[in-house]
């Protein structure tokens, strides 16, 4: 398979994850989303690293899965406390910062 | 010799020296007497130096020190410095000398001033002498006006020195608002003799008026608008209204400023630069008929007040318009002579009648009377001062006056002269009707009160108890000599007066034109009958001073109204600039406040209307950013 099938592949997950970041209600899934959106960008290093024969892109990947365990583990904290607080999860309904 | 410069510098530069040190060391400028100490020797000084200078600089010596101030593209735009020669060094000893004497006299005038005030007083004092002096010695026009505008400030300061008192306030603003009416036009001849000359510098362009280098077109209007500096500054019609006003300052101020120095500053600037005036025949016309007019209005004034120092302050407006008249007649030399004398038998009469007031504690000469026999030190010198503004011969005004005759006539100015003619006999009979009230005559209201009671008695008891009362507060029982710190300067000038009187005599000094053979006479013979007329209706009462006074029916009741000329410049006050100012007011406040309102009410609006975009809804948020990532996407794609 080429670098296209690949990066189809990357557009398609983005998409997915950028439809769930703006249609679910709950908070986690959105924060599903975001991960699924990261993993895709993942995808792509990975499909250029080999293409063009540099580790640079693996590296990077490495560290973005880092990173985004960290987010992971922090977004889901602010949602548990978020719980605790308004006893809800639902996006609609945090909108304290209404103009 | 080569010090010569320096040594007025020095007397300019002391009394900078006393300001700066009082102004600056405010402990000690709150002890008072001390600071006057310290300003008075700073003075003391300064004379001296003052003196040598005039020593060194008789004849025809001149010596320039200047600095280059305001640097421009290949030549000096202004300097400051001294320009010492005969007569800047001889006013310099004038300034020098009252300056010195009236800060003593202070000592004893203002004995209980509290001593910030008095500390504050002085400091004035030393800035105004530092001021009078650079005026007196700028070598350009620059350092002139801005020496003129110092004068004027202290001027102002000192005539509100008891700024708690409405009415000196009032006059404070009067005398500052109506001479800045005359400097406006000052200024504006400045700059343009400038761009005409392409110089600020007197010397220079006295070089250039006498070679012929200046052209004549347009030059009147000029000589004019410098003109107009000296109406503001030395009291000219229609400008004189604010000098009787300024009275409202302590009496040696009076003495000092508004007698023997700043007034006369637009005589002397006149003075220093008539060959540029001499060039303008038309507008010297007009100063020597202002001058003669102003001269007369100012005399019938003085003889109707009843304030001391109103008639004094009258009576220098008048002598001030005696220097304009030789200066428009085209002798200015006459006219600086009656200047520098004017300057030390005024200051005499000023300080005596700070004496007068001192002890009675009023203004009034009413309140006064047989005063000689309680002070006969202060009455005799005042006498001497009075002789001599009067011009009786052997005394310092006699000559000087005689003089300014001379000029006028020998100018072609007939009518000035018989103004000034006029005049001479007004100033001999108002001064000693102030003599004679003041000092020799028996109180003059206390029995023409008690008549009056007796004439109500059957009306109000209570009003004639109030008239005895009155009649006892006459006789001024506490009136005494005035401390040695003022009496030492009153002889000082005193003598002075005779002094300079006896030297003319001996020595008279050839003036630039000849007089015909009948003027002395004619002048001594107007100032005896002047006296003589205020003797029979204030001493001997064989003249009734009412029916002397509804003799002259319209003009005394005109000069009781001062001729409604401070009513006209009242009017226009309120109706011009008033109205002005609320005209500006309603613009401010309507048009350009308005857009402003208009401007901020628009914006939040626009606010308010926008706040609806924010959802609070970070979906909604991702929706923006989804959109316009994929704007830019499709921009750059095909865009």
């Amino acid at each position: 398979m080429g670098l296209q099938a690949y990066l189809t592949l990357a557009a398609v997950v983005f998409c997915i994850g950028l439809f769930g970041v703006m249609t679910r209600r709950n908070t986690i899934g959105i924060l599903l989303g975001i991960e699924l959106m990261l993993n895709s960008v993942n995808i792509n290093l990975v499909a250029f690293a080999r293409y063009l024969g540099d580790v640079t892109g693996m590296v990077f990947t490495v560290f973005t899965i880092c990173i985004t365990v960290a987010e992971a583990a922090l977004g889901l904290s602010i949602v548990i406390l978020l719980f605790r607080v308004r006893r809800t999860v639902t996006a609609d309904q945090l909108d304290l910062l209404k103009g | 010799m080569a010090g010569n410069g320096t040594l007025a510098l020095a007397a300019l530069l002391l009394h900078a020296l006393a300001f700066l040190v009082l102004a600056i060391a405010a402990p000690l400028r709150r002890l008072g007497r001390p600071a006057g100490y310290v300003s008075i020797l700073c003075a003391a000084g300064s004379l001296a130096a003052a003196v040598l200078s005039w020593r060194a600089h008789a004849g025809e010596a001149i010596s320039r020190l200047v600095w280059t101030w305001l640097p421009s593209e290949g030549q000096t735009l202004a300097t400051v410095g001294v320009l010492a020669d005969a007569d800047s060094t001889l006013m310099l000893v004038l300034v020098a000398l009252v300056a010195l004497l009236v800060q003593v006299y202070s000592l004893g005038y203002l004995h209980d001033e509290q001593p910030p005030a008095l500390g504050r007083y002085y400091t004035y004092q030393s800035l105004f002498a530092f001021s009078m002096m650079g005026l007196v010695l700028a070598p350009n026009f620059v350092q002139l006006f801005i020496c003129w505008e110092l004068v004027g400030l202290c001027s102002y300061l000192l005539i509100g020195f008891w700024y708690q008192r409405p009415a000196a306030q009032r006059a404070a603003l009067k005398a500052f608002w109506i001479t800045k009416a005359g400097d406006v036009g000052f200024l504006i001849g400045i700059v343009m003799l400038w761009r005409h000359t392409g110089t600020f510098d007197l010397a220079e362009m006295r070089v250039l008026a006498e070679n012929g280098a200046i052209p004549l077109a347009g030059l009147a209007v000029m000589t004019f608008c410098i003109y107009l500096g000296a109406v503001g500054k030395s009291a000219q019609f229609p400008l004189h209204i604010w000098l009787p006003d300024a009275m409202e300052g302590p009496t040696p101020v009076s003495a000092l400023i508004h007698a023997a120095t700043m007034v006369t500053a637009g005589v002397y600037m006149l003075h220093r630069t008539s060959w540029l005036f001499a060039l303008t025949p038309d507008v010297l016309a007009i100063v020597a008929w202002v001058g003669a007019f102003t001269a007369l209005l100012a005399a019938v004034l003085a003889c109707v007040q009843n304030d001391i120092k109103r008639v004094l302050a009258y009576s220098t407006v008048s002598q001030l318009s005696y220097m304009m008249a030789a200066i428009g007649a085209g002798f200015s030399a006459a006219g600086f002579l009656h200047l520098l004398t004017h300057g030390v038998f005024k200051a005499l009469l000023f300080l005596g009648a700070g004496a007068v007031i001192h002890a009675v504690g009023s203004n009034n000469l009413s309140d006064m009377g047989r005063l000689a026999r309680r002070m006969p030190q202060t009455a005799a010198v005042f006498t001497i001062g009075a002789l001599s503004l009067a011009g009786v011969p052997f005394l310092a005004g006699f000559l000087s006056k005689e003089e300014i005759l001379g000029a006028t006539l020998a100018g072609g100015f007939v009518g000035p002269f018989v103004l000034l003619l006029i005049v001479a006999f007004l100033t001999a009979f108002y001064m000693f009707r102030v003599v004679f009230l003041a000092f020799f005559a028996e109180p003059v209201v206390a029995p023409a009160h008690a008549a009056a009671g007796v004439a109500r008695v059957a009306h109000a008891t209570a009003h004639v108890e109030t008239v005895v009362e009155g009649a006892h507060a006459h006789e001024a029982p506490h009136a005494h000599e005035p401390p040695a710190s003022m009496l030492a300067p009153l002889w000082v000038l005193a003598l002075l007066s005779v002094g300079i009187g006896l030297y003319f005599t001996v020595v008279h000094p050839e003036p630039e034109f000849t007089s015909p053979a009948w003027l002395m006479p004619i002048a001594v013979g107007s100032a005896l009958a002047g006296i003589g007329l205020a003797w029979a209706t204030y001493q001997r009462r064989a003249i009734d001073a009412a029916s002397l006074a509804a003799a002259f029916g319209p003009i005394y009741r005109g000069a009781l109204n001062r001729f409604w000329i401070d009513d006209v410049f009242e009017r226009a006050y309120l109706l011009g600039i008033l109205g002005f100012s609320r005209l500006v007011g309603w613009i401010d406040r309507y048009l350009v406040d308005g857009v402003l309102n208009v401007l901020s009410a628009w914006t939040v609006t626009a606010g308010e209307d926008l706040r609806t975009m924010q959802s609070g809804r970070a979906q909604d948020y991702v929706y923006g950013v989804a959109v316009g990532v994929l704007v830019i996407l499709l921009w750059v794609q095909f865009g």
